[in-house]
């Protein structure tokens, strides 16, 4: 016998969920905007400047003494924090005032003034990023971000239908706004690695909602004697064991990821598992029952005289 | 739908035989397989293998203030040699990025006007100039002012020319594999593999370099110079040990003409530079220290003299030596420099991302392992899920690895940390085209239709949906790779491969499979 995540026919009424849903949407949209107005988000040094050093001790240091003796170099606040093990710290330093080359002579002092106090440590990792080369990085990232989005909708309009088009971008706003808000909530590190996560999850929300949207196409042909409602409740039943059993085999890859992964792309990775499941509800839940909002009839209801429809394949038979 | 063309299924044969082939060279070491096997293993990245990357910039304002430098050389040159004699001027200053300078008899500033023109004339045909030469407010001052244009050309070459001089210096430190490349207008990208502290390599791509001898001028009045002014045509400068030197503007020879330079001894066995200068150099160098006899001489390394000898004899072999307060490392450091000569500009370091090997190392374990793991989970949840057809997607999913192992060391693109995170949601991913095949196979059998038919509709309403899915995917990866730095990048390269390999893989090589199953064992029914 083999396993069904989801039973073979499940008739779940989704559109009927919808105001509950869009509620709890609204909800966390609001909660995950308030939450990067009021706490913000912990921009990594790819994205404010500054220094992060990950340094290894031959035996794990009293972090008071050793915060006391950076902040003594006279370069600013520093930030400490244990990274993986006692003996390794990660050490964070905001970006200094002066030229383009200031955030390097920071990191010369810093390590000439460690290798002295504390003999055989090792910096495993060093990351600087000047003033100006993270506004570029800011920018660069804004732009991807917004240029995908703005693909995926042009995409989605030629290959569907405009509000299809709508539908799935607010859809994804809403996976990236939470997903912000979740890094806003726990403070984990906003850095470069994050954006390619956001990004991915972009591209694999989308995943979900083209082959809902492709059903709800399929169906709108098939069935014309319908209304809209109900094919898009069929459309997502039919479609749901699709939508989990990839949700959790994207989930069991992603999963072994965090745990078992390198501790440098945890974030990223829990961006990512965050994203799938955010991703699947607003997929199931928004997305689709957002058409009915945007006022798409189907044909029983007088609606879609579009020529698209016209070589649409006829099929006699009814479910 | 279900028939395979005999073409068809040797392409895919020996598609899967190919990659296997060039996936290899990543499962053996080195120099193992015959001479006639692809050998490329797949690149590392910086944060794997360990490393540093680091962006250097040079200030284009200092690019500016080196070309209107030059054009003061231009400019007294020119006059000096005038026709009719040389053309006194006053006044010279370089201030707000022009040059400005007052010609002394008014009968002869059209001569010189005309002099400056010709001499900043453009070189290439049809190009702009390069310096608008004008007449200024003041009767008989010209003033000539490098173009937007100009100034663009004079950092081009002086960013050329930066990266010869880095690849020297780096090529002098001994390191492997260094890749230096130029980004932008007035960047330098240096990524050397395998340094465990690159504080050295720092130091040396921090300095210019820019050795000049100038003669000392003795009889400035130190009370002015206290004042921090310097008479006309000489300039104060710091000295190493502390206190300033004045020292005339001209040099009397430029690190330019040097040829080598090594680290030796003094006379008291202390670590020192030596130098040797080319044929003309010497001469120039032998020809002023005859000229100077027992006046002193700095020896200035980037605005600062070093040391400031006197001239006890002529020096005629060309040869000469720079003490200073060294050790046999920092000797050896301005030796190095020395030998691959000066940087035009001075570049800073702006962006520094350096992973040293041992995390490296852990990195690339981790992300090994969560590999496997993943590959294992998603096995087992498909073969669960779908039995034989799971089977079939497990199978794709391996050849699937192999594919991006392939390309990626075919084509030497570079496997970054973030590139096995990519590699990783790709096998969720590939699994999700299976996923789509599958339970549209199992409604179409819900419905009634028999085994073969569901099996072909699945397939076919399936891949129309996978195509949707996956262009929208291969943009958003193409957006990553355009406007990504670094890490995306290197994501969207693994991800782009991926989605692409994934439909060859699930739908193609999948469909072969079902295809040869169904016309062997002709199942009365399919359980899935």
């Amino acid at each position: 016998m083999l396993l069904k995540l989801v039973p073979d026919t499940t008739n779940i009424g989704f559109v009927r969920l919808r105001f509950i849903a869009f509620g709890l949407t609204l909800l966390l949209t609001l909660a995950s905007i308030g939450l990067l107005a009021t706490r913000g988000l912990n921009l990594g040094v790819d994205f404010v400047g500054g220094l992060t050093m990950q340094v290894e001790f031959k035996a794990p240091p009293a972090l008071d003494t050793l915060r006391e003796r950076v902040d003594r170099i006279g370069v600013g606040q520093s930030a400490l924090q244990e990274f993986g093990s006692a003996s390794s710290v990660l050490i964070r330093l905001p970006l200094p005032e002066g030229d383009q080359g200031a955030v390097q002579r920071v990191v010369g002092q810093v390590q000439t003034a460690l290798k002295k106090d504390y003999p055989g440590v090792t910096f495993a990792r060093v990351e600087s990023v000047s003033g100006k080369v993270s506004e570029e990085l800011i920018r660069d990232g804004a732009w991807a971000v917004g240029l995908s989005m703005l693909f995926v909708a042009l995409f989605t309009w030629f290959r569907f239908e405009w509000y299809f088009g709508i539908s799935t971008v607010v859809a994804l706003v809403h996976d990236v706004v939470v997903t912000l808000g979740f890094f806003a909530l726990t403070q984990l590190e906003f850095d470069l690695n994050i954006v390619a996560a956001v990004l991915t999850i972009i591209g694999y929300s989308l995943n979900d909602k083209v082959v809902i949207d492709d059903r709800v196409r399929e169906n709108l042909r098939k069935y014309r004697q319908m209304d809209i409602k109900q094919i898009i409740d069929l459309s997502v039943n039919e479609t749901l064991p699709r939508t989990v059993m990839t949700s959790v085999t994207l989930l069991s890859a992603l999963l072994a990821l965090l745990f078992l992964g390198p501790e440098v792309i945890f974030g990223f990775t829990a961006a990512m598992v965050l994203g799938i499941v955010v991703g699947t509800y607003s997929s199931i839940f928004v997305s689709s029952s957002l058409l009915i909002s945007l006022g798409v009839k189907s044909r029983a209801e007088g609606g879609l005289k579009d020529d698209r429809m016209a070589g649409a394949e006829r099929v006699t038979r009814k479910s | 739908m279900l028939d395979f063309p005999k073409w068809k299924v040797w392409a895919i044969i020996a598609a899967v035989a190919v990659s296997w082939l060039y996936a290899l060279p990543n499962f053996v070491s080195p120099g193992t397989l015959p001479s006639f096997m692809p050998q490329n293993q797949l690149p590392l990245g910086l944060d794997l293998r360990g490393g540093s990357h680091l962006m250097l910039e040079a200030g284009t304002d200092d690019v500016a203030r080196a070309r209107l430098e030059s054009l003061e050389d231009t400019v007294r040159g020119e006059m000096r040699s005038a026709e009719g004699g040389a053309i006194a001027f006053t006044d010279l200053s370089l201030a707000g990025g022009r040059l400005r300078f007052t010609v002394s008899d008014p009968a002869r500033v059209d001569q010189a006007f005309q002099l400056l023109t010709k001499a900043t004339a453009p070189i290439g045909v049809g190009s702009g100039r390069d310096v608008d030469v004008a007449r200024g407010d003041l009767p008989g001052q010209i003033v000539l002012a490098p173009t937007a244009s100009g100034i663009a050309n004079a950092v081009d070459n002086a960013m050329a020319q930066a990266v010869e001089v880095i690849r020297k210096r780096i090529d002098e430190l001994g390191t492997r594999e260094p890749t230096i490349v130029r980004q932008g207008k007035n960047r330098i990208v240096v990524q050397v593999p395998g340094l465990q502290d690159p504080a050295a390599l720092k130091a040396l791509l921090g300095k210019t370099a820019k050795l000049e001898f100038k003669l000392v001028n003795t009889t400035a009045d130190p009370a002015e110079v206290a004042q921090g002014r310097a008479p006309p045509g000489s300039q104060i400068l710091p000295a190493q040990e502390g206190g300033t030197v004045v020292v005339r503007r001209r040099a009397i020879i430029t690190g330019d003409q040097l040829v080598d330079s090594q680290v030796s001894t003094d006379d008291n066995g202390r670590p020192a530079v030596s130098f040797r200068f080319d044929s003309t150099g010497g001469r120039r160098f032998a020809q002023a220290t005859t000229e100077n006899v027992g006046k002193p001489f700095a020896i200035i390394l980037d605005g600062t003299v070093i040391s400031a000898p006197t001239i006890i004899s002529p020096i005629l072999g060309g040869n000469g030596i720079i003490q200073g307060n060294y050790t046999v490392q920092t000797a050896n450091d301005l030796a190095i420099l020395l030998r691959s000569g000066k940087l035009p500009v001075e570049l800073k370091v702006v962006e520094e991302r350096t992973v040293g090997p041992d995390l490296g190392a852990d990195s690339i374990r981790a992300g090994v392992i969560a590999s496997i793991v993943s590959v294992l989970a998603v096995s087992v949840l498909m073969i669960i899920t779908y039995g034989r057809f799971g089977v079939y997607s497990v199978l794709a999913l391996v050849i699937n690895v192999i594919m991006i192992l392939a390309i990626m060391s075919a084509a030497s693109f570079t496997l970054t940390l973030p590139g096995i995170a990519g590699m990783v949601l790709t096998i969720g991913a590939a699994v999700d085209a299976n996923v789509l095949i599958n339970e549209r196979i199992r409604e179409e059998q819900r419905k009634g239709r028999g085994v073969i038919s569901s099996v072909e509709t699945g397939f076919k309403e399936a891949t129309r949906t996978i195509w949707d899915a996956n262009s929208l995917n291969i943009i958003v990866a193409i957006i990553m790779f355009l406007f990504g730095s670094g890490p995306i990048k290197g994501f969207a390269v693994v991800l782009s491969i991926g989605i692409a390999t994934s439909v060859f893989t699930a739908v193609t090589m999948v469909r072969l499979m079902a295809s040869r199953w169904l016309a062997s064992a002709r199942p009365a029914a399919l359980q899935i």
